[in-house]
């Protein structure tokens, strides 16, 4: 579903990606890790089309991102880094906003897709709150619901569980297994219980470069006894 | 190009959301009408049933209250982290650009169309001509929209409003001054005339002097609108660089 073939950017003189190759199938949930800097986000951002690599492309669902922008976006569910989104809006016109840019422009399918993802999120309390009034959690879930609102095949989230208490952790962590049986979802984290927890795959990168791409169990196994962040550690470092 | 309806409404509906829009008209309608009855525009003095005392300032009062609101078009997303959000969903550049941009002149619009209440208070106390009148408001539609072209051009360059505004403000004054005659004459002391003629042809002030006389002229229409044109382009630019 998602093919990442050799994305490469420089900020100035800093390779802040240097050849990052990976494919992610239907059914997978990618943990992408990784020490603050090494790449993750700026990984995502190439995927999602945000920003242009200098090398490399991504193809989602066929579409070459290089080619067809949009068209990737269109499949693409995206919840950037700290859920990004317009602060003056009720979370129900936000979301009404978004779900008429997905192209529901019939009143009855746009109201539809709203209420159902408010309701997959627990929104629906909140929903006639300005978003600048939300918690950080809330603010979360509204980036999550705005991903979901076009149920994509594709889900790229940057670090959805960043900022959230354990129950919030926990409910998002079960939401996203949820939907992974139809949906390639890659997911950044520096969270590493969190890896062990969800995801069927792992990527450890560092200074731009995958360092480690196997499943959590095979991390695991790469030095028994060990404790995960001392893997992580010895591969980082 | 359907994508631009919901990014305009979006952003319209995005003034009202806060005070910035109230706050906006109600400066604008204060000001440009104290203007017009203050010493320096003596609107009654003036003894003639006409808005051209009214409309006088206008290319003054835009050049600071254009910026005030194309300031946030761009600087505000890109502060906020929204930018990212807007361009993840599938949307071109350029339906954003024409969607922000369009949004942010229907509100000048309006704001301008606001002060017909001057126009009723003229035909209250003599008969104006409505044609006069109808080619100044053309006009000052047309010139805001240029204005808000330069300004929503240079709040792409930064992610910080001040900066955005003073860059607005410096870039319309220019184009406010070129027209100005002691200007004119400073640039022809070190420019041929020729070339001084150009640059001073593309002041705001001459091309919109003609549409207070009830002068539609093609080519100031052209000015105004390849100005918008060629802003929006460069707009586009900015933002996928």
């Amino acid at each position: 579903m998602i093919e990442v073939k050799g994305l490469v950017k420089t900020y100035g003189n800093k390779r802040a990606v240097d050849g990052i190759t990976f494919t992610v199938k239907r059914g997978e949930i990618l943990g992408f890790l990784g020490p603050n800097g090494a790449g993750k986000s700026t990984t995502m951002k190439m995927i999602t089309g945000f920003i242009r690599p200098d090398a490399g492309t991504a193809i989602v669902g066929g579409i070459d991102v290089a080619v067809d922008p949009v068209g990737v976006k269109r499949q693409l569910g995206y919840l950037p880094e700290s859920a990004p989104a317009y602060p003056e809006m009720t979370v129900e016109e936000f979301l009404r906003f978004i779900a008429e840019i997905r192209g529901f422009r019939a009143t009855g399918e746009k109201r539809a897709r709203v209420e159902h993802v408010l309701r997959l999120t627990h929104l629906t309390s909140v929903r006639t709150q300005t978003i600048e009034t939300l918690s950080k959690g809330y603010k979360q879930r509204v980036g999550f619901a705005q991903a979901l609102i076009h149920n994509p095949p594709a889900l790229v989230l940057d670090e959805p569980t960043d900022g959230l208490d354990p129950n919030q952790k926990n409910e998002v962590r079960t939401l996203i297994r949820s939907m992974a049986a139809e949906k390639a979802v890659i997911l950044s984290t520096h969270i590493l219980e969190e890896v062990e927890a969800i995801c069927t795959r792992v990527i450890i990168i560092a200074s731009g470069r995958i360092v480690a791409d196997e499943t959590p169990s095979a991390l695991r196994a790469r030095q028994p006894g060990a404790r995960l962040d001392e893997i992580f550690r010895t591969l980082t470092t | 190009m359907s994508q631009i309806r919901p990014l305009f409404k979006r952003e319209f509906l995005g003034y009202f959301r806060s005070p910035v829009a109230y706050v906006f008209l109600i400066a604008f309608l204060l000001i440009s009408v104290s203007l017009a009855f203050s010493r320096y525009g003596n609107f009654f003095k003036a003894g003639t049933a006409s808005l051209e005392t009214y409309f006088l300032f206008f290319p003054w009062l835009f050049m600071f209250i254009v910026p005030a609101v194309g300031m946030r078009l761009w600087s505000e997303e890109k502060r906020s982290g929204t930018v990212e959000l807007l361009f993840t969903l599938p949307v071109t550049t350029l339906e954003a650009v024409l969607g922000k941009f369009l949004a942010g002149w229907a509100f000048l619009t309006l704001a301008v169309l606001l002060s017909f209440p001057m126009a009723l208070t003229v035909a209250f106390l003599g008969d104006p001509d409505w044609g006069i009148i109808a080619s100044t408001y053309l006009g000052a539609i047309l010139m805001a929209g240029a204005y808000l072209g330069v300004c929503a051009l240079t709040s792409a360059l930064t992610k910080n409003q001040v900066i955005s505004f003073v860059l607005s403000l410096a870039a319309c004054a220019m184009l406010v001054f070129l027209g100005l005659s002691s200007f004119t004459t400073t640039l022809e002391s070190f420019l041929p005339v020729g070339i001084a003629d150009v640059v001073s042809n593309f002041s705001f002030v001459t091309h919109f002097d003609a549409f207070t006389k009830g002068i539609i002229d093609p080519k100031n229409v052209a000015f105004f609108l390849s100005l918008i044109g060629f802003t929006l382009f460069l707009n586009v630019v900015a933002l996928e660089r």
